[in-house]
């Protein structure tokens, strides 16, 4: 099991670590800083911490001894706004229109490549850029291929005014077979490294359209997509408007219609050694973000959909407003650890796959990502 | 030659003592900064050379005009001020 656990907050970067009396806070770096992404590399154990200082830009940070020492390394940068960009923008009417794509917002999601390709990370930003670094941060190169794609005219923020990458996930057996999330640009995936992409988002149902573009790939808003390392083409998304489930790397998606509490939230994570369990953190709906009947739950499903397990043990049951961020919920490598931070600076652990849940806090500073380090 | 002062805020997040600098428009001056502290330019400049959205800089007290290219005019006795704006961030 993991004993090093990270959270990124809105106030500081958390480090837990786990000793005989469970999870405790050991130190916090970057105290009142903006910090919304984290990734410990289980390659070479570096720690990244992605910063957001607001009038000063977003800036990355890296750490190879566990911490103690940080250095600044190089951001994504984006390409000068053409006037080629600036017809195509006005082309694709209200979708792409007021939006400046020429500098980054924010770092959104930081995955590591495959095991074969050292140093290599994928970050995926806001506004809708994947980049790639193949040394550690040092630099780093927007994927052109995926840019330059005309559908990507027609994406839009979910949330944000931009839209965003958030999740990457690399194939475990291949990593030159990348998938991708987009909020609200749908699922995309490259098998050749990044050369050549592909929106796979056929299945999914965008309400919030109109009603002949529901189905449109294109437009969907997946809060989060992951993959299961032990069986790569089993895909979960928690979407905007529900649970989807893919069997077949993302090809084709099946709307999961049975999950109770309710099938609305942004965070879901499978288990990496069964492509048949996943947990989500439920809210009410799109309209009304908080906990049903004020009742901090996660689902869990373990036959792939077909049923869900409501999870409480130990969470708070009466008067509980938090809402769990897309990535503020993680699960370790064997499966049995999970973290969950919430919106209002509530961290929970589970030593049990979410069968009973620990409280670390109730007033840490508003998590936006969980990640166990290695 | 002109002075360079940045916003006790910016010095939290990266180093940036006073400097006086060679340099007769804003540009040039803010160019001969960051070329002993190259980290510092991307807390003040986008990747596109621009002033930062939600920056400013002043000279002699006077908020300057040209944001994109900070061609504004700089007398060697200026004083260049830069901070966040009150607005975004």
């Amino acid at each position: 099991m993991s004993d090093r656990l990270y959270a990124a907050t809105r106030k500081g970067f958390f480090t837990l670590h786990r000793g005989p009396s469970g999870w405790n806070v050991a130190k916090v770096d970057f105290l009142g800083q903006n910090t919304n992404m984290t990734l410990q590399d289980p390659r070479d154990g570096m720690v990244y911490v992605a910063l957001d200082h607001g009038h000063f830009g977003t800036k990355l940070h890296r750490s190879s001894d566990d911490g103690q020492t940080w250095e600044e390394c190089a951001v994504p940068q984006f390409p000068p706004f053409t006037e080629e960009d600036q017809r195509k923008q006005a082309e694709a009417g209200e979708f792409g229109a007021r939006r400046d794509f020429s500098s980054l917002k924010e770092i959104w999601e930081l995955t590591p490549g495959g095991a074969d390709e050292p140093g290599v990370l994928w970050a995926g930003t806001i506004p809708g850029g994947l980049f790639k670094s193949t040394d550690r941060g040092s630099s780093w190169e927007l994927i052109r291929s995926l840019w330059d794609r005309e559908e990507r005219w027609q994406w839009f923020g979910g949330g944000k005014d931009h839209p965003g990458i958030h999740s990457v996930a690399v194939n475990p057996r291949n990593s030159r077979h990348v998938t991708i999330g987009i909020s609200c640009g749908g699922a995309w995936a490259t098998e050749d490294g990044g050369d050549t992409w592909e929106c796979r988002a056929q299945g999914m149902r965008a309400e919030y359209m109109p009603p002949d573009r529901t189905g449109d790939p294109n437009v969907q808003d997946p809060h989060r997509l992951v993959q299961c390392r032990a069986n790569p083409d089993a895909l979960w998304t928690q979407h905007h408007n529900g649970i989807f489930r893919s069997t077949d790397a993302g090809r084709k998606w099946r709307e999961i219609e049975n999950a109770k509490p309710s099938g609305f939230g942004f965070a879901v994570v499978v288990h990496p050694h069964d492509p048949e369990t996943a947990w989500f953190a439920p809210a009410v709906k799109d309209e009304c973000r908080v906990p049903v009947d004020a009742k901090m739950v996660v689902t869990r499903t373990r036959d792939g959909g077909e049923t869900f397990e409501p999870l409480t043990k130990g969470l708070p049951q009466s008067l509980c407003y938090d809402i769990v961020f897309r990535h503020a919920l993680d699960i370790d490598n064997t499966g049995e650890q999970l973290a969950m931070g919430s919106s209002t600076g509530s961290l929970w652990t589970s030593d049990n796959g979410g069968e009973s849940w620990n409280c670390i806090s109730t007033h840490l500073p508003p998590i936006y990502a969980t990640r166990f380090g290695r | 030659m002109p002075r360079v002062l940045f916003t006790p805020n910016l010095q939290r997040h990266v180093d940036c003592p006073e400097v006086s600098v060679e340099g007769d428009t804003v540009r040039l001056s803010l160019d001969a900064v960051f070329a002993n502290r190259p980290q510092l330019r991307g807390y003040v400049i986008d990747e596109h050379d621009r002033l930062r959205k939600h920056m400013v800089v002043f000279v002699n007290g006077q908020p300057v005009k040209d944001r994109t290219g900070l061609s504004d005019a700089v007398a060697p006795d200026a004083e260049i001020f830069v901070m966040q704006a009150l607005s975004g961030g």
